[in-house]
């Protein structure tokens, strides 16, 4: 059961589910994150391999390591 | 100016005699071009309505629609959903129910037409509360250009509410919505969907999800500019290399640049002075209007140019869509120190002045890191502070080099860092007493790269010298004059003054920092704003005899103050709790006097010790 924060650079999945608390799921949801919704790791910080820049059809989103784990994925 | 008038006669009354001004919100996400739209609308004018009881500010303004309807346009905050999750985000919410201020006749939510597909599930969401709407697709020309189409018809067939395309910054792009906007307001109840309660997010992303497959009819990849830049802005190495690279070209621009308009000002300032004294009877009048009023408010006037240069460059990285990156950049650095990227922005907004940095703080959710960014806010040295670190620095530092670097310039920069450093262990401190509150998310979207607006940019640029000229033309204005009547009466002698009165009974706080009776009188005013402390030495230098002119100031400050002093003075001024409109902004922004004097005494206790130790070790250093 990998997450979103295990993808390496360039690499794309497909987002399967969310875990973590009720709240951060809403937030997930509400900046665009949902089922079936294919993800690419675009760069990653330098500290940490955090926060991580995502692009979500035509759109990016910044998350941080700990928010993406809440992200469970699925490979393309 | 047609425009301005029916404005200010429906403002806040309810009596709207025959002419009914419709009001209309912009609602949508963070970057969906709302700014630019509310500016093409409007004309870029815009005023900030303030509405008591509540913690609102909200820009409002007005325009013509092409039948002759009057409209009056809000401009909310960005938000992704319903969930209300910052003050920020609250505030919006209750805009669009009418909680605040007038209640909408109509919602124009915008989308950001070259990402709707993950952005459409915010029509559904809005469209669940059943009030009239209207759905806008903005930036449709950068959709076009990208290759993505879209098919409107049947995103009005699905949504049941009229949906038009747009443009924001051209006239010709805007014309949909204005047409648009007069079909829609005589016949409200046709554009209002019904009320949808108990709907889950994930259902509104299905149905989102499920319309955009079938309305969005071709879809390339992404912004291809934006993914190469992103590799070298964001790169672990390079993006933060540029990133350091940008900050200092921006600091050295605020004096580089400003140097000549500084110049300008300061030599008018300086010939009105001398060209009043001439005309004018050597009498009290004389002495009110050029000791008084333009030695006091023509030192601070002069630094207009700088805090034009810092805001060029504050809102050229928001048009550009850098300055998320730079959050991005900073969050996993600034989370070791307690704080993190996002309480970036406002932090470097406090570098023109807190008080915009303070209320930017309202984009955080958590509390905790809300209220922390609050507290550190006014050490990152605010443009008021410049005039004063110019002025002593000019005075005692001298010109010489240090390796590439000017001496003055360097002393400058320690001054910069202090603050930063000090804000980085005030933080650290802070995080500890304020416990482990919920954990502040960074979750962001990270817009493509765009061309800034030209109207966008001279409206903002323009909004920030009239608040900075409104404060000089009121605040700083009557607190020269009433400094002036302080120090002129009674009797000519600055000590048997009213203003000597007052500085003999606290100068004892102020001996051990090597304060003299001067400093202490000036600092008295300066609770008003740190910048008319330097009006204000100009001022009780001016009465005692010293020339208006800036060399004229330099010359009685190196004649009165020994180099320990002025250093303390400068300590000083890195923390300097005294600015009335911060305080206030802090007691609105946490709704608490507390807070608010909590703040005034950590940073008052700082700035004693900081000058006490700076002026102990110079004297012992210096002899």
């Amino acid at each position: 059961m990998s997450r979103l924060h295990s993808l390496k650079r360039g690499q794309k999945a497909r987002i399967r589910a969310f875990h973590g608390d009720s709240s951060m799921e809403e937030a997930l949801r509400e900046i665009g994150f949902a089922e079936g919704d294919e993800v690419e790791l675009l760069e990653r910080g330098l500290v940490n391999g955090s926060p991580l820049s995502i692009r979500l059809d035509r759109t990016i989103l910044a998350l941080r390591k700990s928010e993406a784990a809440c992200i469970e994925i699925e490979a393309d | 100016m047609s425009l301005e008038a029916p404005l200010a006669t429906n403002e806040k009354s309810n009596a709207r005699p025959q002419e009914k001004a419709f009001t209309l919100a912009l609602v949508g996400a963070p970057n969906a071009g709302k700014t630019t739209l509310f500016n093409g609308l409007t004309g870029g004018r815009a005023k900030i309505a303030n509405y008591p009881g509540v913690t609102v500010e909200m820009r409002e303004g007005g325009f013509t629609t092409p039948e002759g309807r009057k409209i009056v346009l809000q401009d909310l905050p960005g938000i992704h959903g319903l969930s209300g999750r910052s003050t920020d985000a609250r505030i919006a919410l209750n805009a669009i129910r009418g909680e605040i201020g007038e209640t909408p006749d109509l919602l124009l939510v915008l989308i950001d037409a070259p990402n709707l597909h993950s952005h459409l599930q915010f029509a559904f969401q809005i469209r669940s509360l059943g009030l009239p709407m209207i759905v806008v697709l903005n930036m449709i020309d950068l959709a076009k250009r990208d290759g993505v189409e879209i098919d409107l018809d049947a995103l009005e067939k699905t949504l049941g509410v009229p949906v038009v395309a747009t443009s924001a910054p051209r006239k010709a792009g805007r014309e949909a919505l204005l047409t648009a906007i007069d079909q829609a307001l005589p016949d409200l109840a046709r554009l209002t969907p019904p009320k949808e309660t108990g709907r889950s997010l994930r259902d509104f992303q299905l149905q989102a999800r499920q319309l955009s497959a079938k309305a969005v009819t071709a879809e390339p990849g992404m912004h291809r500019l934006t993914r190469t830049l992103d590799a070298i802005l964001l790169h672990p190495f390079f993006g933060l290399v540029t990133f350091l690279a940008i900050l200092f070209l921006v600091f050295q621009a605020v004096y580089a640049w400003a140097e000549w308009p500084m110049g300008v000002l300061d030599s008018l300032i300086t010939s009105l002075g001398q060209g009043l004294r001439t005309v004018l009877p050597d009498n009290w009048i004389e002495s009110l209007l050029v000791d008084g009023i333009i030695a006091g408010v023509g030192s601070v006037i002069i630094f207009l140019p700088q805090i034009l240069v810092l805001f060029f460059f504050i809102l050229i990285m928001e048009m550009s869509g850098y300055m998320a990156r730079a959050a991005f950049l900073m969050d996993e650095l600034m989370l070791r120190v307690g704080l993190n990227g996002r309480a970036f922005i406002p932090l470097l907004s406090s570098f023109a002045c807190a008080i915009p940095g303070i209320m930017a703080a309202r984009v955080m959710e958590s509390e905790r890191d809300r209220l922390t960014t609050i507290m550190i806010a006014p050490l990152m040295t605010c443009s008021a502070r410049i005039p004063v670190y110019i002025l002593i620095i000019g005075a005692f530092i001298p010109a010489s080099n240090v390796g590439p670097f000017g001496l003055q310039g360097l002393v400058m920069f320690a001054l910069y860092v202090a603050g930063i450093v000090s804000a980085v262990i005030v933080a650290f401190v802070f995080r500890r007493i304020l416990g482990r509150g919920g954990e502040q998310s960074l979750l962001m979207e990270l817009p493509s790269y765009k061309m800034p607006q030209l109207r966008d940019l001279l409206v903002g640029l323009w909004s920030r010298a009239k608040i900075f000229l409104r404060r000089a033309g009121t605040v700083i204005f009557t607190v020269s004059i009433v400094l002036w009547f302080l120090v002129s009466f009674p009797g000519n002698d600055l000590r048997s003054s009213f203003a000597g009165m007052i500085g003999r009974t606290i100068e004892p706080i102020f001996k051990p920092l090597g304060f003299n009776l001067e400093i202490v009188i000036a600092l008295v005013p300066g609770m008003a704003a740190r910048e008319v402390a330097v009006g204000a030495l100009g001022t009780v230098y001016a009465i005692d005899g010293a020339t208006e002119t800036s060399e004229g100031l330099y010359a009685a400050l190196q004649a009165g103050w020994s180099l320990p002093t002025a250093l303390a003075f400068l300590a000083w001024y890195v923390y300097a709790p005294q600015c009335i409109s911060t305080l206030a902004v802090v007691r609105r922004e946490t709704n608490s006097w507390a807070r608010m004097w909590g703040m005034t005494a950590y940073l008052f206790a700082l700035a004693w010790f900081a000058a006490f130790i700076t002026y102990r070790v110079a004297l012992a250093l210096l002899g």
